[in-house]
């Protein structure tokens, strides 16, 4: 109970420092930029890929499981809520819990422990303002167009699966889609993507400024981001499930 | 002037400071000796408020760093230089923003700094390597990139973490030879880690070992090199026997 406490304590200290970071727009408003590149741009693979063949499966599920009993355009109404709510920005939120949280920890843990944490300091910069603040402000912006994206890219090939798999036209299939529509079904999990990033990119910072003991320590600390990340999505999913749905 | 007064420094249970005082005059190159895990780093952390004292305080010019505000820290930061053990170059930065990056907080304009860059790579004899990446230098031109980094900003003080650690002797040479020019340049003050005598010698005005966490001795050169202390002798001549490994802890400060 005493360790949860300190490390909770910990955690807030150093929310709290990365708020104050934020009062420094000198020193990381250039930097963001290229944070959202490496972070957003470049995770775009990874997440349409898995986009894609979680679309293909979804239609091929749906259809298979309604076995004749619903009629057939719900394929769509499943491919679309799904996507939508929850398997693009959560499946998405997994895979960049290992890509973007365990490049943060690496990165940041490899230059703590060769000093170049202690160097930026001595230059006079806030280390919180230099590389904190710039990555947890891109993954957050990011990560909900990544995933908007991949929502998109999802249901296309859901869409593709269905008329070309299964016995389905495209209006049906649009039917279905637009049959239980809400405007909510996007921004929930947009909303959703937003705190993953968040979430990710904080803990991956966190880990890594705080490595110690060398290579053995910059290990330690980006397995332990990347599970603690991927926890962290879990928990905030179920939290937003309940305090939205 | 740069003054320690009875800093205390603990890691878990590992008091590493322990009472620890030292005053560095303004001009002067002090070297702190001492054997590995003595403290010696930890001693100049402390200086730029990297680390923070248990107990005591660490003043730079009247200052006292660890009470200082963010600004006024920051303020003080960008009097100093610190040349760290491994250089800590930043690696995805070329070696031109790698010393520009501090100017850059300076506020200077571009023609300034590129001037700055320049004349402080010529000082540690490293023209043409500005747009090299740190990964594409040996560790001595690491080290003098590093220097380089430190003299660009203009500082009052120059703070060097084990400079020559882990060179080969005459690039060791090499390293002395630029502090001592740069003491010369600029008129820097300077405290310099090390447990290398030859560097010591070589560039110090006075020297003072650390021992226990304490000042064991402090004095210029031509003392400690004629020192009667058993602890300070077996650390200059380098013995592996001797007083280091039967005495018993004490408070007591020659010179």
């Amino acid at each position: 109970m005493d360790r949860w406490l300190r490390v909770l304590g910990r955690g807030a200290q150093f929310l709290g420092d990365v708020g104050r970071g934020l009062k420094e727009p000198d020193t990381w408003g250039s930097l963001t930029a290229v944070q959202m590149r490496r972070i957003g741009v470049q995770s775009l693979p990874i997440a349409l890929f898995i986009a894609v063949f979680t679309g293909i499966v979804l239609a091929l599920l749906s259809s298979y499981s309604f076995t004749g009993a619903v009629p057939l355009y719900f394929v769509g109404t499943f491919v679309g809520k799904a996507m939508m709510l929850e398997l693009a920005p959560v499946l998405v939120g997994l895979a960049l819990a290992g890509r973007v949280g365990a490049n943060i920890a690496a990165e940041l843990g490899t230059m703590r422990v060769t000093e170049q944490v202690d160097a930026l300091e001595t230059l006079a910069f806030n280390p919180i303002a230099y590389l904190v603040v710039p990555r947890v402000i891109a993954a957050t912006l990011m990560f909900p167009i990544v995933v908007a994206l991949a929502m998109a890219v999802g249901i296309v090939a859901g869409w593709f699966t269905s008329i070309n798999l299964l016995d389905l036209s495209t209006p049906d299939f649009v039917k279905g889609i637009r049959l239980f529509y809400q405007f909510k079904d996007i921004w929930f999990g947009l909303l959703k993507s937003m705190s993953f990033g968040f979430a990710i990119a904080l803990i991956g910072c966190y880990r890594g400024l705080g490595t110690q003991g060398g290579a053995e320590g910059v290990g330690r600390e980006t397995t332990g981001a990347v599970v603690l990340s991927a926890e962290m999505i879990l928990v905030l999913d179920a939290f937003w499930a309940v305090a939205l749905l | 002037m740069i003054a320690f007064r009875e800093v205390f420094k603990r890691f878990g249970s590992k008091e590493v400071l322990r009472g620890f005082s030292l005053e560095v005059q303004d001009g002067e190159t002090m070297i702190i000796i001492g054997t590995s895990g003595s403290g010696k780093s930890v001693a100049l952390k402390h200086v730029v408020g990297l680390l923070a004292p248990d107990q005591g305080q660490v003043e730079v010019d009247g200052q006292i760093v660890h009470m200082l505000e963010r600004d006024d820290l920051m303020a003080l930061r960008s009097q100093i230089g610190f040349v760290f053990q491994f250089a800590a170059l930043f690696d995805s930065m070329s070696v031109r923003d790698n010393l520009t990056l501090g100017l850059k907080r300076q506020g200077l304009d571009r023609r300034t700094m590129d001037e700055r860059v320049r004349e402080a790579l010529a000082v540690v004899d490293l023209e043409g390597v500005e747009d090299k990446f740190p990964a594409e230098l040996s560790g001595g031109m690491r080290k003098r990139v590093g220097l380089a980094r430190a003299i660009a900003l203009r500082p009052k003080y120059l703070l060097y973490d084990e400079p020559t650690t882990g060179l080969d002797p005459v690039t060791s040479a090499v390293i002395n030879r630029l502090m001592v020019r740069t003491r010369e340049k600029f008129g820097v003050t300077g405290i310099v880690v090390t447990h290398d005598m030859t560097s010591a010698y070589a560039v110090g005005d006075r020297i003072a070992m650390l021992y226990r966490g304490q000042v064991r001795q402090v004095g210029t050169v031509e003392h400690i090199q004629r020192t009667h202390d058993p602890i300070v002798r077996q650390f200059i001549e380098g013995r592996p026997e001797g007083a280091e490994t039967t005495d018993t802890p004490s408070s007591e400060v020659y010179g």
